[in-house]
């Protein structure tokens, strides 16, 4: 599914894109990105490092799945020009992950069509764990 | 004994804010990076095309494969970067080494990564602030990152922010 410039609005909502995230996940990302901190890959190091859960999520990997809602959202031949975000809240064993996203404006810049959009990766329990911003030219 | 106020700003970090870092190269992109990089991305499900079909990749605007933009070409070097980021040395008044977390970014992005690029980056510690945290005393720190391609495109910039506690 691909969206066009003409038809969104503000206040359109990104489609959910969502992942259950655990060892499975994080130590794929470990892998790819060579980040094998112990609090990602080990419960004592993440009690250690504060979490009582035990190890927690990478803040790269939600990253990385703004990036693919957006990728997902907007199609292969639109581009993905700014994203940011703050990790607010831990991503804990089992969270089911949902990036979320509204459009706040849309506007002719710099000889593109730009959309911005206000982002977060949400829990199952939809708990925000990381306010951000995107902005997708099409 | 007189009391000093708690920072964990080091004189290593006063001497480097604002100041770019020599540019550091990344080995070529290949395109079983990419696709791997994907791959774990999107795991369990397969990621798109653009990524790892060549023949589909060619059909669209960029003519070929491209990496996500968040693809990072600079892990696994051989030789190991020297020193980190500045300022990670210091202690907690319990003695315990200082525990550093990633605090969030903001990536801009120019061209895409393609396989057979070379990237080079290079950093500058902006600025800091320290504050009382629910981890304690919390060092906030923010670098500037900067990827150009090997025909000078900027591909990204990045703001990010380091946590210390």
């Amino acid at each position: 599914m691909t969206v066009s410039f003409e038809d969104i609005q503000i206040g359109d909502k990104l489609p959910a894109w969502s992942r259950k995230t655990s060892f499975a996940e994080w130590n794929r990302y470990a892998a790819v990105n060579e980040e094998f901190v112990p609090f990602h890959m080990d419960d004592e190091a993440g009690r250690r490092a504060g979490n009582e859960a035990g190890a927690f999520g990478m803040g790269n990997l939600r990253y990385a799945y703004i990036v693919n809602a957006l990728r997902e959202w907007i199609g292969d031949d639109a581009v993905v020009r700014e994203v940011g975000c703050q990790y607010r809240a831990i991503n804990q064993k089992d969270d089911v992950l949902t990036v979320t996203g509204e459009v706040t404006a849309k506007k002719a810049e710099d000889g593109e069509n730009r959309v911005y959009l206000d982002i977060n990766v949400v829990t199952q329990t939809g708990a925000p764990t990381c306010p951000g911003h995107a902005v997708v030219a099409l | 004994m007189s009391e000093q106020e708690l920072t964990y700003v080091t004189d290593e970090m006063r001497a480097a804010q604002g100041v770019w870092s020599e540019a550091r190269t990344a080995p070529p992109i290949t395109e079983t990076d990419i696709r791997r990089w994907a791959m774990a991305t999107h795991y369990p499900e397969t990621p798109p095309r653009i990524y790892w079909d060549a023949e589909y990749a060619a059909s669209t605007r960029w003519g070929g494969i491209v990496a996500p933009p968040d693809f990072n070409p600079f892990a696994w070097p051989v030789e190991r970067p020297k020193g980190g980021s500045p300022g990670l040395a210091g202690a907690r008044p319990d003695g315990k080494p200082l525990t550093g977390m990633n605090g969030g970014q903001t990536d801009t992005y120019g061209v895409p990564m393609r396989p057979g690029d070379v990237i080079s980056a290079r950093t500058r510690l902006v600025d800091w602030n320290e504050r009382e945290g629910r981890l304690g005393h919390t060092l906030y720190v923010r670098n500037e990152i900067e990827w150009r391609n090997q025909d000078g495109e900027l591909v990204k910039t990045r703001m990010s922010i380091g946590i210390r506690y």
